[in-house]
């Protein structure tokens, strides 16, 4: 069981969130998605440039998706016609914490795969998580957001062996924390020590590029006996329509 | 060339409306086709447009449907304020549906200051008159008999039926004539007529009446596909201001601090489920800061745009972020440095170019010249002294 983070500092690390989507499901994994900021459809178009039918897997029981921006409505609109939404209630008191957002996936991860006849086995379960820190804009506390993590590492890494990955958004130095504020860099903070493996996605050091979008911090953390090792390595990368490109630093084809 | 004359010499009646020629391209795609709006190049996403055509470059092609523009308005909400008049004048052009909502100012008073457009073939209504259709026959014509491929195209004057230009050009310095802005259709929200004033809170005030107002009018796309749909243009004025009943901007620790940001989800919720795009004003210079990078982490499905004026009507435009739907790769523009220069017939947004200082004509320039020194891309500008105030 791993946590993997992908963090980003002022640009955009979705891309790598759509290439882990499509890389547990052609693993024949079963995958707990949890969409807080694109609908569906956003994740279904992008899939299927990159070889992955969504909604052929949801249909077969392998993809469980939690779509954030539709059920948020139910709740922002309270309506006497439709039922409210479960997981995503914290909407309606954020102060409360993100206890049904975790009891949605615990049970989603529990569940057995598949129909009646013919249940196919999926492999370990996986859960992918876009954007954590939007969860800070809409008025959860940060110490709420790492217990939904521990909790779900507990469930899902130790119980379960399965996976998890998180994406986490941040402003970078424009943020002046007081300290005593919780902000997301205290969030990407607490986060970095919970997972085995960070990604951080950043701009170039050096300005704005049109033909390398950026550069990419891979940080394993192993947790060996003598101590903690952590391994760096340092990419850039650019992103195409079918995926991205990640090449040494100073090796893009542009510079070449 | 007698017999050829006789062959094509019957005027068409049934005319397509829209087009110019009688060849009709066969189209078997399934794209829903409205007016105003244009599939883009990159995704096949709807894209409409913003009203301000080199916007519409900058963000790759138009606003796509389904997302939010938000404008980070300047001290005095001058032109943060022009973007969004642009943007329902735009709606008005292309007969979309208009949805307008402020605290501050009536609906009605916006409206009235949209800019008229320029026009050479759009409709003008006359409510006292049947608009029709399809252009009349021509009978006072004659027959073309040299020029018969012309013979289809309509008049200079002709009405056609609604604009199939996608972005026009408007007159800064006129109002939209009532005709025009009446025969689109428009529903307003204006904080203090509203009945539940006092009971719920406003944000979600207008979350709901937007929702009403996309289940009534058939803009949500779980509907089923009927033949004519439109588009929903929502613009809300001023949003996280005092007068929505926000204390973002009167205090530091505010009570309902995440109050805008929760209003904004459910807007994306809501955009993304109907044909509707949005154009947001927010007075960021009134949030305090921690607040407003809250506002900013929440980034994802929308532009942000920040309006700095500098002298006169040249100022800055910042675009922080352009969203991509439906693809892995977004359209980054070539430049980052850009200015705007708000001219009485167009507001363009020009690559920021700074020209040398060339020091001989300092004292020489006049000031009508400053206005053109700014953002002119050419190397041709000469007066150069204006650029002390956008000097870094």
């Amino acid at each position: 069981g791993d946590f993997i983070l992908v963090s980003d500092t002022q640009s955009d690390a979705s891309f790598l969130i759509h290439h882990f989507l499509s890389f547990y499901l052609r693993a024949r994994c079963k995958v707990c998605f949890v969409g807080l900021v694109q609908s569906f459809s956003h994740y279904s178009a992008i899939g299927q440039r990159l070889g992955v039918s969504l909604t052929q897997a949801k249909e077969k029981g392998q993809l469980i998706f939690l779509e954030g921006l539709k059920e948020s409505l139910s709740i922002l609109i309270p309506q006497e016609s439709t039922a409210e939404s479960q997981a995503m209630d914290f909407l309606r008191d954020p102060t409360f914490g993100l206890r049904s957002l975790y009891e949605f996936v615990r049970s989603s991860v529990n569940s057995p795969g598949g129909g009646e006849e013919g249940a196919e086995e999926w492999g370990p379960p996986v859960l992918l998580v876009d954007d954590v820190s939007v969860l800070l804009s809409l008025g959860v506390s940060a110490g709420a957001v790492l217990d939904f993590s521990h909790y779900c590492r507990a469930t899902v890494c130790s119980q379960l062996q399965g996976n998890m990955v998180m994406l986490v958004r941040c402003l970078g130095e424009e943020v002046e924390d007081d300290g005593s504020d919780e902000g997301s860099e205290w969030l990407l903070k607490g986060l970095t020590h919970q997972c085995s493996l960070t990604l951080n996605v950043q701009g170039l050091p050096t300005g704005y590029c049109r033909d390398i979008h950026g550069q990419v911090e891979v940080c394993w953390r192993r947790r060996q006996g003598d101590g903690q090792h952590t391994q760096k390595k340092l990419f850039q990368y650019k992103v195409h329509d079918k995926g991205a490109s990640f090449f040494a630093r100073g090796t893009s084809s542009a510079v070449l | 060339m007698a017999a050829l004359v006789n062959s094509v010499g019957k005027p068409s009646v049934e005319r397509p409306p829209f087009n110019s020629t009688s060849f009709q391209k066969k189209t078997r795609s399934k794209l829903i086709s409205i007016p105003g709006t244009r599939p883009s190049v990159q995704n096949g996403q709807l894209l409409v447009s913003t009203g301000v055509t080199s916007l519409d470059y900058l963000l790759g092609g138009g606003l796509a449907v389904g997302t939010v523009l938000l404008i980070e308005e300047d001290r005095f909400d001058s032109y943060s304020r022009m973007i969004l008049k642009y943007f329902l004048a735009e709606g008005v052009v292309c007969r979309h549906e208009l949805f307008v909502a402020a605290a501050q100012d009536n609906p009605d008073d916006i409206l009235q200051e949209l800019p008229a457009p320029i026009l050479d073939d759009v409709a003008i209504h006359k409510p006292v008159e049947q608009p029709r259709l399809s252009c009349e026959p021509q009978d006072n014509l004659d027959a073309m008999k040299i020029a018969w491929r012309y013979q289809n195209l309509p008049k200079v004057q002709s009405a056609l039926a609604s604009s199939s230009r996608f972005g026009h050009y408007y007159d800064v310095s006129k109002t939209m004539e009532p005709e025009i802005r009446q025969a689109a259709k428009c529903h307003r929200f204006y904080l203090p007529e509203h009945p539940t004033h006092h009971m719920i809170e406003p944000y979600s005030a207008v979350l709901k009446s937007l929702q009403e107002v996309i289940q009534r009018e058939g803009f949500d796309l779980s509907t089923p596909m009927s033949v004519s749909r439109n588009i929903l243009r929502v613009g809300l004025h001023s949003l996280g201001s005092a007068l929505w009943g926000d204390d973002l901007s009167c205090h530091d620790n505010p009570r309902h601090g995440h109050a805008l940001t929760t209003f904004l989800y459910g807007l994306r919720a809501l955009l993304r489920s109907s044909l509707s795009v949005a154009v947001v004003t927010v007075p960021s210079h009134l949030i305090q800061v921690i607040h407003y990078l809250t506002l900013l982490i929440h980034k994802s499905m929308k532009t942000l745009l920040f309006v700095i004026p500098l002298y006169k009507d040249i100022g800055l435009l910042h675009v922080r972020q352009v969203p991509h739907l439906n693809c892995l790769a977004s359209q980054l523009p070539d430049h980052k440095d850009l200015a705007f220069k708000l001219k009485r017939k167009q507001f363009s947004i020009e690559r920021l170019h700074l020209p040398p200082d060339l020091s001989e004509t300092v004292s020489r320039v006049s000031r009508g010249e400053l206005a053109g020194a700014a953002a002119v891309a050419s190397a041709c500008s000469s007066g150069t002294s204006g650029n002390k105030h956008l000097d870094f």
